[in-house]
């Protein structure tokens, strides 16, 4: 075990897939001398060379399209998109592209496209940099979509995601990259969590709290917060937005009855209606009321100093908690 | 230091600001930079080149044929465009790799389609009939430029490989004002891909023409990526061979990228579902018609004493036996199993959609062995 930040144990399941794969390749924008704006490249370019830590010009649609290329002659491409605002460019080469190139060729061709994405709010940074847009990708068929929430785990499942067939877009909480956890680098994939799973980080009886990336923390300290109101907390990391682990997820409602999902991205159209909509097919008759979902508003991300609005805290979490327990909150009284 | 384009404004629809070997009437004229590339081209190959446009041609007017009579969906037709599809195509090695749009049925067909290969996506039976790996030709792009990125990034894998083939990318005039087809260019140039971009400029992307896309010629946009470019006239089969053996070679012989515009012309409508009338006069379809590439070789064909009256027949009836083979496994494919929608999404499992999956198939069951009754 070594303990390292996250960004370190992903740039060590990259150095690890490069060697164990000669076929695998880096993409990205300033990923090589400079090592990627968060270091999560550095020193490759030095161990693999040019030929494999590609410095690409600034042109995601020209990054992730020449990665179909390359996937197409057997590569397995890692494509780096500098920050989560800038993968709008690429959008249509990851939908029209990446994601269906399997379907409509009825399997001929492969896409084992890692496309790894710095991602959402919480570090105080310029517009553009602090985006959620996992929503787009995990309505998109073809794509799997992943979301970090811890070193050990980022080592392995970055690694999963290189040796899948299929593509993969993997999400990199930049509010975590810094946070160091225990590593074990020489884990071999085959023991690790399949990277479908949900985890279940705590354990609790009366209400099953879902998310993933960097929200797990605040969800954690949501159930410490809870336990001294008497309230036991199940917290869940999705880990995986596309499949989402309904098994997991059913199996920890059936037991409390109650659920509140929490993300960053807004709540239209996003994560926590899909989730719940999931949630209340599967376990209706559990449920002891409606679930609750705590997101961030309906809003471009707003500017720095106004972020902590926006990201659901602590407090507001609680509030939901007491929603479904149907203790008193903010919205008694409230018509909805 | 400081560069300024000198072109005029009407450079982009001069169309005889060309490089050719064969003139409208089949004159077989001298051009510098082309002749070396076709010294041993014999009558023989001329006539393999006669013959590969008529059966595309054929191949043509039964898919319009077939859409008119309610057996394809959609249909682009690609008349007129013979001559730089087959005289490309027939410039690539068998191992060189081609990422075509949905109008390249020339290229299919030289680089070894079967008949049903040109009707089984156009009917809707499947996105792309044949593997991409047998003819080492990518399932045609919809998406207007995006497979000129993806023939960049083969080409930088064959770069990683040391192998010598080169990626071929094919697309429209339209096409060149996407920003992939620019990005396409940036890319290769900046690595020295072995690609070679080949821009049917037919005049008009749906109704708009050419102008709207650029007011200078498309080829002088290379040079400004670091790609040498040449601009030929596409309707003319032998310099399009000659112009894409000069390209092949130099990306195949680690100079990098290189871009061919091929002047040429869409004589039916975009698609089957256009009405060209709406935007075109008829006087430029005539004028375009007497550049017809197929009566140019023939005239020429004529002139050295290589084409006769069997030769004629003889190409005419394996052109009829390609469509009507193309007709019987149009009318013959089989339409898949409902359940078949749910295939190939991944290449793993995904639990998601494993579980749609059976949820459908109990659905399907539930009708038991009543086949009509199916959806
Ligand atoms: C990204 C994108 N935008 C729009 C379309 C709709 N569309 C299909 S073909 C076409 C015109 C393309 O013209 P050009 O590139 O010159 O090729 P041509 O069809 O003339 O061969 C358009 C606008 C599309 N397929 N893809």
């Amino acid at each position: 075990m070594t303990s390292m930040t996250m960004a370190a144990a992903i740039g060590a399941g990259l150095r690890r897939a490069m060697k164990d794969d000669p076929r695998v390749l880096l993409m990205g924008e300033d990923i090589g001398r400079l090592g990627g704006v968060f270091r999560v490249t550095d020193g490759l370019l030095d161990e693999f060379g040019a030929a494999r830590v590609i410095d690409t010009p600034l042109a995601e649609s020209g990054i992730v399209g020449t990665a179909v290329g390359l996937a197409y002659r057997g590569f397995r491409p890692v494509v780096e998109i500098q920050f989560d605002g800038f993968v709008y460019p690429a959008f249509d080469q990851i939908v029209c592209q990446v994601a269906k190139l399997h379907y409509r060729t009825a399997g001929r061709v492969r896409m084992p496209v890692t496309i790894r994405i710095p991602w959402a709010g919480g570090v105080g940074a310029a517009e553009h940099h602090s985006e959620s847009p996992e929503a787009y990708f995990v309505h998109t068929s073809g794509l799997r979509v992943v979301a970090v929430s811890d070193p050990q785990d980022a080592y392995m499942m970055l690694r999963q995601a290189i040796a899948s067939d299929d593509p993969v877009v993997f999400f990199e909480p930049k509010r975590l990259y810094h946070r160091k956890g225990d590593v074990d680098l020489d884990a071999d994939l085959a023991d690790a969590a399949p990277m479908g799973l949900a985890r279940v980080v705590r354990e609790g009886t009366d209400v099953t709290l879902l998310t993933y990336g960097a929200q797990v923390l605040t969800a954690m300290d949501v159930a410490v917060a809870a336990e001294d109101d008497g309230v036991s907390m199940e917290v869940i990391d999705l880990r995986s937005l596309s499949p989402i682990d309904y098994r997991t997820i059913a199996g920890s409602v059936r037991k409390t009855g109650r659920v509140v999902v929490t993300h960053e991205a807004p709540r239209e159209g996003g994560l926590a209606a899909e989730v719940i909509a999931g949630v209340t097919e599967r376990c209706f008759d559990y449920l002891e009321a409606a679930p609750a979902r705590v997101t961030g508003h309906d809003i471009p991300y707003p500017p720095a100093k106004l972020e902590k609005h926006h990201l659901p805290d602590l407090d507001r979490i609680l509030d939901a908690v007491d929603r479904v327990l149907d203790r008193p909150n903010s919205l008694t009284g409230v018509e909805r | 230091m400081t560069y300024t384009w000198t072109g005029t404004a009407d450079t982009a629809t001069d169309i005889d600001d060309v490089a050719r070997l064969l003139t409208a009437r089949g004159e077989r004229i001298p051009h510098p930079d082309l002749d070396p590339w076709v010294r041993d081209v014999d009558a023989d190959m001329l006539r393999m080149l006669y013959r590969d446009m008529t059966i595309v041609r054929r191949i043509d007017t039964e898919g319009v044929a077939l859409q008119r009579q309610g057996q394809l969906g959609l249909w682009a037709p690609c008349q007129g465009q013979e001559g730089v599809q087959v005289g490309t195509a027939r410039a690539l090695r068998q191992d060189d790799f081609v990422f075509p749009s949905y109008r390249e049925a020339g290229v299919l067909y030289v680089r070894g389609a079967r008949p049903g290969d040109f009707t089984l996506t156009w009917r809707g039976e499947e996105h792309s009939s044949f593997d991409p790996y047998e003819l080492n030709v990518a399932t045609p792009q919809i998406i207007i430029g995006a497979q000129t990125l993806h023939a960049v990034g083969y080409a930088m894998g064959i770069q990683r490989d040391g192998d010598d083939q080169v990626a071929a990318a094919y697309f429209g005039d339209g096409a060149t004002s996407q920003g992939d087809v620019n990005e396409a260019m940036v890319f290769a140039s900046s690595f020295q891909a072995p690609v070679v971009f080949v821009c049917s400029n037919n005049q008009w992307a749906i109704s708009e023409p050419v102008t709207v896309q650029g007011k200078f010629p498309i080829a002088g946009r290379a040079p400004g990526f670091g790609i040498p470019s040449l601009r030929i006239d596409g309707n003319d089969v032998l310099g399009s061979l000659a112009a894409m053996r000069w390209a092949l070679d130099h990306a195949r012989s680690g100079k990098g990228p290189a871009f061919i515009e091929a002047v040429t012309y869409r004589m039916g409508p975009h698609t089957t579902s256009d009405d060209p009338t709406r935007y075109r006069d008829k006087d430029e379809v005539e004028r375009w018609r007497a550049r017809d590439p197929l009566t140019r070789l023939e005239a020429h064909l004529r002139s050295i004493d290589a084409f006769d009256e069997d030769f004629a027949r003889d190409v005419s009836e394996a052109a009829d036996r390609f469509a009507a083979d193309m007709r019987a496994a149009c009318l013959a494919s089989p339409s898949r199993e409902p359940i078949g929608v749910l295939d190939h999404v991944y290449a793993e499992p995904h639990a998601g959609l494993d579980e749609q999956r059976a949820q459908f198939a109990a659905y399907l069951d539930g009708f038991g062995d009543d086949q009509e009754a199916k959806p």
